[in-house]
């Protein structure tokens, strides 16, 4: 545990708290341009998360404690997961702990905590909210833990900081289970982070909510903190995203000047990574609800068949 | 001071055996005090609670210690008891100890006058059950199993039928009672064929017999049937949902969190001491009735609008994966791969172990409902987390530990038996290297699919808004319950903080039945939990626990610093629609309805839909098992048909008696004469 | 290049199978075809990948018939059908996603458990991509049997060819020619004759589903 390595640590936990909220406004404004619109400022996201916090919060009379407690929570769950993805460098402190089960562990905990916060005020929105979370959660949740598990059966190891590492290391190899688990994992990313085919992240409507219906009561400093996490959570699953299918680039435990490296590399690639997003999302429309489970479904899949295929090939 | 069980010092079990004998004679002083409840309630189960801790220290102290064996002169004159106190045998006991801890101290604050049975008897019955399950994982030979096994069944049986006047719980006891003694038949033929022609029915001769592969595999498949009988593994699982929610919680907590351990310590105990030679296949079929039954268990808990049968399937789907874990274990073993099979089988006594300590307070805490509420059916609950919040918090604990999340007991059971399916690309065979990558999967899918039925039941009665007037006088839990229930989420907490120390405790048992174990690069690393190798995998729940409540503190208090902490109560978001009822939020159909959808095939469901033409319209839907029209009803048929063509035989004339007799006779001696 | 080409005929097989699966969930003829395209287009990459590797220009040959054939005419007839059939926007409702999933699942089980041992034996550059090839072919004609319109039944048999030819490309290094030949003047025909009857099937019962053909039993 040396001081580059707590150093390298805190420099991952800021740079996820202060660039999240950036890669949505980015996510947006490409959105934006590519819809003809204006956009609304790279900085609007800052904007709006201070605007909240001002704000006096709103509770429903018959809240009970946990409706004000699970944004706090939240908001640690996805703090913590994006500390211990390894973004900047793998030779962190937390990094035993970050095993790729775990983190989807963490995942988990949040969305049941998200889902159970909805519950509690009882109107039907939130209901209605938390039974298509869960059922999103329920597919989606092993569906990426598939497409761990293929790098994970790639790499002999199921340590986040380990497939970075293994990864980019590597003599460049084609691995053929990794396309079908890079088409897996976009399209649970693309479920989890609520965006269009599955979410509509811009709906005004409660009858095609997904996740908003789940924050619809919360407001002020409770709304700014879902609102961060959610940031966090694409943040985190971009990471994860370049973590397993493009590792190049992030600093390693013995290269302290490679840190230096590492952070404008890091805010390119999610820089393209925005445009893809912001691309895919302009040129789907949204899905029936009902299809959900079936886009869920291939994904979770097509994961299984590229682990199939890496036996099948003899890979690890 | 000599042993009761033989001249010298004591030894742990005979500790184990004062236990019993005071179990036992708490039981009969509850006799005597028959309708005294208040006696009952607050003095004789809270010793009985007294005497598990007693029993929880002796498990431990003997999970290190070697191997003891004693010989008591009970039973008939030429089959004395042989006991025997082993490292697996003190894992069960320090499972039964601690459970059954919580679960008096809970039952302690849990009875209340007019039952059906008086009080002093459901003492007795208790008591009897608690010691006998304890005798059964020291037995040592088949007969003295046997008899226990026998006793845990009939204790059990009473325990269910403590409300015998209402005949839906007679019909699930005695469903109960039937499918308990084709099992039981099952495990004596079991029995019958290990002690191989010998005559000698002690576990010592067993270990010695060498079965050939076809009578081996003969004896496996009726301990899978017979233990798996009792488990609850499809297809013989369909008394649990009917028996767990007719008994009394303390007792469904029991069974639950007991009981179903207890026939898994029997498939352990034959399949990997008592058989020698493992074959492949055995692996193979445990883990896809595991499966099975999972995935049945879960599909069928989302659905359901009853607490307690919604517990009960999830204690399928739990008893389902701990076979999985079992299964591959067994497997791995086969082929010689020892430190694997180690892994998956310290993967599933963790999940033992975690789901008793889960499954009882979830069992226990929907009992504090019934009595404050009189409400079993979900559709009636909601909003208690205000009027109850001592139930409810130890609730959301069991709920997070059930789901299978960080940082508890059930994700820590979960990992392992994850990381244990990773490693099989050293498996000889083709099929079986691709056929368990997709296992894995699926038992992801259950265990994403736990986590939906666990917000459901957390929600639907906890959360949101109460579903009917009287829920707002709801009492909250008593001192004893309260006491109960703790005992048991600091069990959960404890098996998901501290993985190294319980596996180091399970150490002795994989080494025992594998030949390998984990503690030693477990142990390496204090706070880690490590099972192979740094590089391959690690954990930390202290991280996450600390991780998180890290951030949590400081956003709370950053943000009361930087901004402000003001709040105002004010009605709910209501759409511009004035008239909210509690109505309107989802009832329990509803929030399993997506998954009655995707999982139809699955189900034998009838609709009633309303059409434009009642009077009152009204929709209807009921979900059925269809393994039980498949199976046990035409299995049922069968035997009526056969049993009355049998019947046939009774005449009612005597001259027809006469024949018979005089029949026999005839046939014996022409027999003899030859 | 040559270091990379077994791990790029392995990219290109596993390209097949995405489409294969994807095909089996489409519920867009226009989206069908299009994705008949690509993987055409897939499997004439392999095709020249390991004719360049393996310096043996029949697969040359073999990449562009089916180049040709599968890339440019059989998508062109296609689309001009639909066109004439009048069913370019048509939306069907398929036979239960999950378990056609669920059973595709099981096929690639099997025929990678199947492609396995005779992939060890085989001294080909790609040997391994036998069993994707294979469960393609299994895929295909699931494809077949689910559908209840007739393109995409014709589709689906075509999608077969395509993993067949695949798998004797890289198994065997291609079949001989004259097989090839014939086998693409076969499916031709094939399709022009599907063509035929499918405007009868239109003609006769108005739609072209083809439960409708039930009708046809004499009972």
């Amino acid at each position: 545990m040396s001081a580059l390595g707590i150093f390298s640590q805190l420099l991952a936990l800021v740079t996820a708290l202060l660039l999240a909220p950036l890669l949505t406004g980015w996510v947006n404004q490409w959105r934006a341009w590519l819809q003809n619109k204006s956009a609304p400022g790279l900085l609007q996201p800052y904007r709006m998360l201070h605007k909240l916090f001002k704000k006096e919060s709103l509770v429903a009379e018959h809240a009970s404690s946990l409706f004000r407690m699970a944004p706090y929570l939240i908001f640690g769950c996805m703090a913590l997961a994006s500390a211990i993805i390894p973004t900047l460098s793998t030779d962190l402190p937390l990094s035993p702990a970050a095993d790729a089960i775990a983190l989807v562990g963490l995942f988990a905990l949040a969305r049941v905590f998200i889902s159970l916060a909805a519950m509690d005020i009882g109107t039907a929105f939130g209901t209605l909210g938390a039974r298509r979370e869960m059922l999103v959660g329920f597919l989606a949740e092993p569906a990426l833990l598939m497409v761990l598990f293929c790098a994970s059966m790639i790499t002999k190891s199921t340590s986040l900081t380990a497939i970075v590492e293994t990864l980019a290391h590597r003599e460049l190899a084609i691995y053929p289970s990794l396309l079908l688990a890079g088409v897996a994992f976009t399209m649970v990313s693309l479920a989890e982070n609520a965006r269009v085919p599955v979410d509509n992240p811009d709906t005004h409507l409660e009858l095609t909510m997904i996740h908003e219906a789940l924050i619809l009561e919360y407001s002020a400093r409770h709304l700014a903190l879902l609102e961060w996490a959610a940031s966090l959570k694409l943040f985190a699953y971009s990471c994860i995203g370049l973590a397993l299918f493009f590792p190049w680039g992030v600093a390693e435990a013995n290269a302290p000047l490679a840190l230096v490296l590492a952070l404008p590399m890091l805010v390119f690639k999610l820089a393209m990574g925005g445009m893809a997003l912001a691309m895919v999302e302009t040129a789907s429309a949204k899905m029936r609800i009902f299809r959900v489970p079936e886009f869920l479904g291939t994904a979770f899949l097509l994961a299984v068949i590229g682990l199939l295929v890496n036996v099948l090939l003899g890979v690890g | 001071m000599n042993s009761l069980t033989h001249p010298g010092a004591w030894i742990h079990l005979d500790w184990v055996l004062v236990v019993v004998v005071a179990w036992l004679l708490i039981g009969l002083a509850g006799v005597l005090a028959l309708r005294r409840f208040r006696f009952v309630a607050v003095v004789l189960f809270p010793m009985g609670a007294c005497f598990s801790v007693l029993l929880m220290a002796v498990a431990l102290s003997a999970a290190f210690a070697s191997p003891e064996v004693a010989v008591l002169p009970l039973g008939l004159p030429q089959l004395p008891f042989h006991l025997r106190l082993d490292s697996l045998s003190a894992f069960f006991l320090l499972l039964i100890g601690g459970v059954s801890a919580g679960v008096s101290a809970f039952a302690a604050g849990y009875f209340r006058q007019g039952e059906g049975t008086p009080p002093g008897l459901i003492c007795l019955e208790y008591h009897v059950f608690l010691a006998s399950i304890a005798l059964v994982v020291m037995a040592d030979d088949a007969y003295v199993f046997m008899v226990v096994w026998e006793t845990m069944a009939f204790s059990s049986f009473f325990l269910v039928m403590a409300n015998h006047r209402i005949p839906e719980i007679r019909n699930a006891g005695y469903l109960y009672m039937l499918v308990a003694h084709i099992g039981a038949l099952g495990i004596l033929l079991c029995f019958g064929l290990l002690q191989a022609n010998t005559g000698d029915y002690t576990f010592a001769n067993m270990r010695q017999q060498h079965l050939t592969p076809f009578w081996g595999s003969v004896a496996f498949v009726l301990a899978v049937f017979g233990f798996g009988a009792k488990a609850g593994v499809l297809p013989l699982h369909a008394w649990l949902p009917e028996a767990h929610p007719a008994a009394p919680s303390p007792f469904s907590a029991l069974m639950s969190g007991v009981m179903l351990k207890i026939a898994l310590y029997g498939m352990l105990r034959v399949a990997f001491d008592l058989l020698q030679d493992q074959i492949w296949w055995w692996g193979v079929l445990l883990m896809t009735l595991g499966l099975a039954s999972a995935l049945f268990g879960v599909v069928f808990s989302t659905v359901q609008v009853e607490m307690k049968r919604l517990l009960a399937y999830s204690s399928i789907e739990n008893i389902g994966l701990i076979c999985t874990g079992l299964g591959l274990s067994l497997l791995f073993f086969s082929y010689g791969m020892q430190a694997l099979s180690a892994l998956a089988l310290t993967a599933a006594l963790y999940h033992m172990i975690s789901h008793a300590f889960f499954k009882s307070l979830l069992f226990c805490s929907t009992g504090a409902v019934m009595h404050a509420t009189g409400e079993r059916s979900l559709g009636k609950l909601g909003g208690l987390i205000r009027t109850m919040p001592w139930v409810a918090w130890p609730t959301l604990m069991g709920v997070l530990a059930c789901g299978g999340l960080p940082p508890f007991g059930g994700f820590v059971a979960e990992w392992l038996l994850l990381q244990s399916f990773l490693f099989t690309t050293g498996l000889p065979s083709a099929f079986l290297d691709m056929l368990v990558p997709v296992m894995a999967a699926l038992i992801a899918l259950i265990a994403a699919l736990s986590g939906y039925t666990m917000v459901k039941y957390f929600g639907v009665i906890f959360l949101g808004q109460p579903r009917e007037e009287k829920l707002q006088a709801a009492h909250d839990a008593g001192w004893w319950e309260r006491m109960g229930m703790l005992w048991l989420v600091s069990g959960c907490m404890l098996l998901g903080l501290f993985p190294n120390q319980v596996i180091a405790l399970m150490e002795p048992v994989t080494k025992s039945l594998v030949q390998a174990g984990l503690a030693h690069t477990a142990s390496d690393n204090s706070w880690l939990l490590v099972p192979v190798s740094m590089e391959r995998a690690s954990y930390a729940p202290a991280i996450f626990l600390l991780g998180v409540l890290a951030a949590f503190g400081l956003a709370f208090v950053l943000v009361r610093k930087l901004y402000h902490g003001r709040m105002r109560r004010v009605p709910p978001w209501d759409c511009g629609h004035p008239w909210q009822t509690a109505r309107m939020q989802d009832t329990a159909e509803g929030f399993g309805q997506p998954i009655r959808q995707i999982f139809e095939p699955f189900f034998r469901m009838k609709r009633h839909l309303p059409s434009a033409f009642d009077a009152q319209p009204h929709y209807r839907v009921t979900v059925e098992d269809p393994l039980w029209y498949w199976l046990y009803l035409p299995v049922a048929r069968l035997v009526e048909r056969v049993s009355r063509i049998v019947g046939m035989l009774q005449q009612g004339r005597i001259a027809v008696y006469l024949m018979y007799s005089f029949a026999t006779l005839v046939v014996v001696l022409l027999v003899v004469k030859r | 290049m040559i270091k990379f080409a077994p791990q790029l005929i392995n990219l290109f097989a596993t390209l097949i199978l995405l489409l294969s699966f994807a095909m089996i969930s489409q519920r867009r003829i226009v989206s069908l075809i299009n994705l008949f395209m690509i993987q055409g287009a897939a499997l004439v990459a392999a095709s020249f990948l390991l004719g360049y590797v393996t310096h043996q220009p029949d697969l040359y040959v073999s990449g562009a018939l089916t180049l040709v054939l599968k890339v440019m005419l059989i998508p062109w007839m296609l689309y001009r059908m639909i066109a004439k059939l009048n069913v370019r926007w048509d939306v069907e409702s398929l036979f239960n996603v999950p378990t056609t999933m669920l059973v595709g699942i099981g096929l690639v089980i099997f025929s990678f458990s199947l492609a396995l041992p005779i992939s060890r034996l085989s001294d080909s550059l790609a040997g391994g991509s036998l069993g994707i090839a294979l469960a393609c072919v299994f895929l295909s004609f699931m494809m077949m049997i689910t559908r209840s319109k007739a393109v995409p039944q014709v589709i689906g048999f075509l999608s077969m060819e395509n993993g067949l030819i695949f798998a004797a490309t890289t198994v065997t290094n291609g079949m001989p020619m004259i097989v090839e030949f014939g086998i693409a003047l076969d499916v031709l025909v094939g399709v022009l004759i599907l063509g035929v009857f499918m405007f009868q099937i239109r003609e006769k019962f108005d739609s072209l589903d083809i439960h409708n053909l039930e009708a046809l039993k004499e009972d």
